[in-house]
């Protein structure tokens, strides 16, 4: 077998009546670009938030890199190396657009408390680190010239770029995209797509991506799993899905 | 100059310049006609309390964004844990030093009371903060309301610390005839304390708060969820602000019952947690000169308005609506006011 | 042992029926515009202090300080009408202008307004004790060594009356739904053609009325009154309304009694020594109860959506 860093075995979440992910199965391979899509409401969002912990399985079992992350706090999963952007943009917002970047470095800080309090040689290396990747992250994302701006006070674009940089900030292994290139005009998302096939491979990393424009999903991903009333109803390469029937009726026909 | 050369100076020039002001402020300038200040000796050392007490609480309200009316219940622990030791302890304390010159012996008499009063104020913050940190926004203001009220109410009833009738001559002790050393060390230098305290709990609050765990404490200010999301174990840092604020509140108890040699539960109730606030939120909740401003205005405001005593708290509160109303964020907002650029600019955090 | 034990619950339900009185105009507070209105308990005060000087202006109470029953009436009306007023304006110039803010910064104003109540009332009435007409009527019913007093019997019934009255508001007037509607969601209430200003208006009015009615009800039980009787009276009704389950008005009655008989029963069953602890009491099962449901006994969170 191939090598999994990702997978879910039945996990299913309801909301009251609402069983908003069924026996969901994800299999993402290391390394992979992985899309998943479906028309609103399939519960693409509440898929990541069931891998970040955010919210707990109802049954079924999720596993990192080999270790299950049911009940772990999204903070110790975020320690596992999963990291994540928000649909709808949760950034510090009184904050400037370099804090947002150093405070997501927290999490790989080697310094104490006491460092902090007595400003110690290792604060103030650990510190210059922290500015440094953040400043290559924001460079990246073409956002190093905005670096003391608000982080809410950009355009919002930017803001989705911004959480990226962010979510990166935190060294993961794993990156959890819920729909990055929402808002953006058609040029934006697709520059988009090109970087976040790009960032994968210069810092190594495993995507799963959400994504509502097919189009864009297709071009770069290298598995798609199509969702819908929470349960899956398509895997596969770009190509088998574009030929589904079911996904062509469910997707296409609602999208 | 190495930075660990440039700290020691720093330090030391800090120390004697309170201690000259110190010299100044209580015994005058004999030969230029210049008279001791004890009035207002007075009002700063009660505002030097206050500050200690505002940025300390800015802390866990202003930075970490969690709204607490506890503090005065940590400032009691804090200062009758000292005032305990001071009182039961500080006759044996001194009898050990024996070798050492007075003055020596008496600080560090002094420091051991201090101390054993911000470990117990902070332990206290742990054990109130560990439970009701999950519990969000209004029903954590009133989970610590509850825990400040408990904690008066149970020191109320401790008969050693003189429960409704007060705790006095805390610092002669209770030994027969009072022993009036401390008494009279602290008459001569109570102020360089609190100010020198004020000092180091500005730094290490505004130190903390300009490192990656301002940061981490900010950001769950911002979006928790995006915090948490972020790897920043959101509980932990809380109940850890919670207990640096509270172990800070306890040093202003502290220094407090050594200043007024008298403490009394009425001086920590609810109103007292509400008065912090005050300051806090007038200077500017999540700045730390705006802090010191709040802190020292409204301890200096009461002794402008002493004529009008009756109308102080009308006046207070009247104060505090309007502020709210025309100026929510306070008169700082979150900047920080500096030398170098007299208007206030928002510092990196 | 038995006894005792009755008796304390006779106390408490007396108690009890005043904390849910006035945990109902925090809740409802709650509900409509998710603040803690801190000066409640002070709208409760006054409401006992309008009482007062209305004894006296009207001449109602005779010159040894008794009052008729129909004359406690007429004192707890004008004290509901007058607190009504006192909480639509409090809302109207404190309330409304913040409500854009933060809600930190509603509950802040709110602190602000009730110190200045507590103050004001200072200045205004003098901080020492008043002392408000007995019933003249006030008698006590001994049964083996369980003793009930009138007033508290009154206390319990005209409380469970107005608790109804309030049910039947609610749940039959038109008034009442747009109340639900504006808990419900503000918002879309107000999309939906509600006057929301109104209703909120109101529900400061009603609630302020209840915290009237409380007030003179305990002034006839306990006449002695003064400005910072509400402080105290006011955290622990507050203290109901989180228990119950904040803005939910069944949750309110149940955490008002829950609360008053906890405390007649400490007050019964503890020690002399430890009796200061009674107040605690409340603030105790508080937090007991929050550390197990955050969200009170009948009261529900929703996870945050993210
Ligand atoms: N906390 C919650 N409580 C109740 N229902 C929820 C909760 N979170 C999500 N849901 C429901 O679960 C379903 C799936 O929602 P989800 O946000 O995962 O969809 P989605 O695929 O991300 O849709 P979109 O494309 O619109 O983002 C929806 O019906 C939603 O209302
Ligand atoms: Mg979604």
């Amino acid at each position: 077998m191939a090598d999994s860093l990702l997978k879910t075995n039945k996990a299913t979440i309801r909301f009251g009546g609402l069983v908003a992910v069924n026996e969901m199965n994800l299999d993402v391979q290391r390394g992979q670009l992985f899309g998943l899509i479906g028309p609103n409401g399939a519960g693409k969002t509440t898929i990541f938030n069931l891998l970040t912990g955010v919210y707990q399985p109802t049954s079924g079992d999720i596993s990192v890199d080999g270790v299950d992350i049911r009940g772990k706090l999204p903070c110790e999963i975020s320690a596992l190396g999963v990291s994540r952007t928000f649909q709808n943009i949760r950034l510090f917002a009184d904050m400037t657009v370099l804090e947002n970047v150093k405070t997501a470095c927290h999490l790989r800080s080697k310094q104490s408390i006491l460092d902090a309090v007595f400003r110690t040689k290792k604060h103030q290396q650990d510190e210059q680190e922290q500015e440094t990747f953040a400043l290559e992250l924001l460079e990246i994302f073409k956002l190093d010239h905005l670096k003391h701006e608000k982080s809410t006070s950009l355009p919002y674009g930017s803001q989705r770029r911004l959480e990226i940089a962010r979510a990166l900030a935190t060294r993961p292994k794993l990156l959890l995209l819920d729909e990055p290139a929402a808002g953006m005009n058609p040029q934006e998302s697709v520059d988009l797509m090109k970087l976040i096939g790009w960032i994968r491979d210069r810092f190594e990393l495993t995507i799963l991506l959400v994504e509502h424009n097919m189009k864009v999903v297709m071009g770069i991903c290298e598995r798609i799993q199509v969702v819908e009333y929470g349960q899956t109803i398509a895997v596969g390469t770009p190509h088998e899905i574009k030929t589904d029937k079911r996904v062509i009726e469910a997707y296409l026909g609602s999208a | 100059m190495p930075p660990l050369v440039k700290k020691l100076l720093w330090s030391l020039g800090t120390v004697g310049i309170l201690l000259v002001v110190n010299q100044v402020m209580v015994n005058g300038i004999g030969g230029y006609g210049i008279p001791a200040q004890d009035y207002y000796v007075r009002v700063l050392t009660l505002v030097g309390i206050s500050i200690i007490a505002a940025v300390s609480l800015n802390l866990i309200n202003g930075y970490t964004g969690q709204f607490s009316i506890g503090h005065a219940g940590f400032m009691a622990v804090g200062g009758y844990t000292a005032a305990y030791i001071s009182f039961y302890y500080g006759a044996g304390i001194l009898n050990t030093l024996q070798g050492l010159p007075l003055p020596v012996a008496l600080t560090i008499r002094l420091f051991i009371s201090l101390l054993i009063g911000v470990v117990f104020s902070a332990l206290a913050g742990f054990v109130v903060g560990m439970p009701s940190l999950r519990l969000k926004g209004d029903y954590l203001a009133i989970v610590t309301l509850g825990f400040g009220e408990i904690i008066r109410i149970i020191i109320l009833s401790i008969d050693s610390v003189g429960g409704a009738r007060g705790f006095s001559s805390i610092v002669q002790g209770a030994t027969e005839p009072p022993d009036q050393r401390m008494f009279e060390f602290l008459k001569e230098s109570i102020f360089f304390w609190v100010f020198l305290f004020a000092v180091i709990t500005v730094v290490i609050v505004k130190n903390l708060v300009n490192s990656t765990f301002g940061r981490a404490l900010t950001s769950i200010r911002e979006n928790e969820i995006a915090a948490e999301a972020m790897g920043i174990n959101t509980t932990r840092y809380k109940v850890i602000a919670f207990v640096i604020s509270a172990g800070l509140a306890g040093l202003a108890g502290g220094l407090f019952a050594h200043y007024d040699n008298y403490l009394n539960t009425n001086s920590f109730t609810f109103v007292k947690s509400v008065e912090v606030i005050i300051m806090i939120v007038l200077g500017g909740m999540g700045s730390i000169t705006g802090a010191i401003l709040g802190a020292t205005v409204l301890t200096i405001l009461p002794e402008l308005l002493r004529d009008l005593q009756q109308y102080r708290m009308v006046i207070y509160s009247l104060l505090l609506i309007v502020i709210m109303i025309v100026r929510p964020q306070g008169i700082l907002g979150r900047r920080e006011l500096s030398l170098s650029g007299l208007f206030g600019k928002k510092k990196t955090v | 042992m038995l006894q005792t034990f009755i008796q304390q619950i006779i106390n408490g339900l007396a108690l009890g029926s005043i904390y849910a009185l006035i945990a109902l105009g925090y809740t409802m507070v709650y509900g409509v515009l998710r603040l803690i209105n801190f000066a409640h308990g002070d709208v409760y005060m006054i409401g006992a202090f309008v009482g007062y000087y209305a004894a006296q202006k009207f001449g109602i109470a005779s010159a040894s300080g008794q009052i008729s029953f129909g004359g406690a009436l007429i004192l707890m009306m004008t004290a509901m009408m007058a607190s009504a007023s006192l909480g639509v304006v409090i809302e109207r110039f404190a309330y409304r202008p913040v409500r854009k803010y933060p809600r930190l910064t509603s509950l802040i104003t709110a602190i602000g307004v009730s110190l200045l109540l507590e103050n004001g009332g200072q200045v205004l009435f003098g901080a020492d004790p008043k002392f408000f007409p007995i019933l003249n009527s006030a008698v006590t019913y001994t049964f083996g060594s369980v003793t009930v007093r009138l007033t508290d019997i009154i206390i319990v019934v005209v409380s469970v009356s107005l608790m109804v009255l309030l049910q039947t508001i609610v749940l039959k007037t038109k008034l009442g739904k747009a109340m639900r509607a504006v808990s419900y969601n503000l918002d879309a209430a107000k999309l939906m053609g509600i006057n929301t200003d109104f209703i909120i208006a109101f529900t400061f009015a009603l609630g302020s009325a209840l915290a009237a009615a409380a007030g003179i009800l305990v002034s006839l039980s306990f006449p002695k009154i003064d400005p910072l009787i509400g402080v105290l009276t006011g955290l622990k009704a507050f203290v109901a309304a989180v228990l119950g389950g904040i803005g939910n008005i069944t949750g309110a009655v149940l955490g008002g009694f829950l609360i008053g008989i906890a405390e007649t029963m400490a007050a019964g069953y503890l020690p002399q020594s430890l009796n200061s602890y009674k107040d605690a009491v409340a603030f105790a099962i508080l937090i007991l109860v929050l550390l197990f449901k955050p969200a009170g006994l009948m009261g529900s969170v929703a996870p945050e959506k993210v």
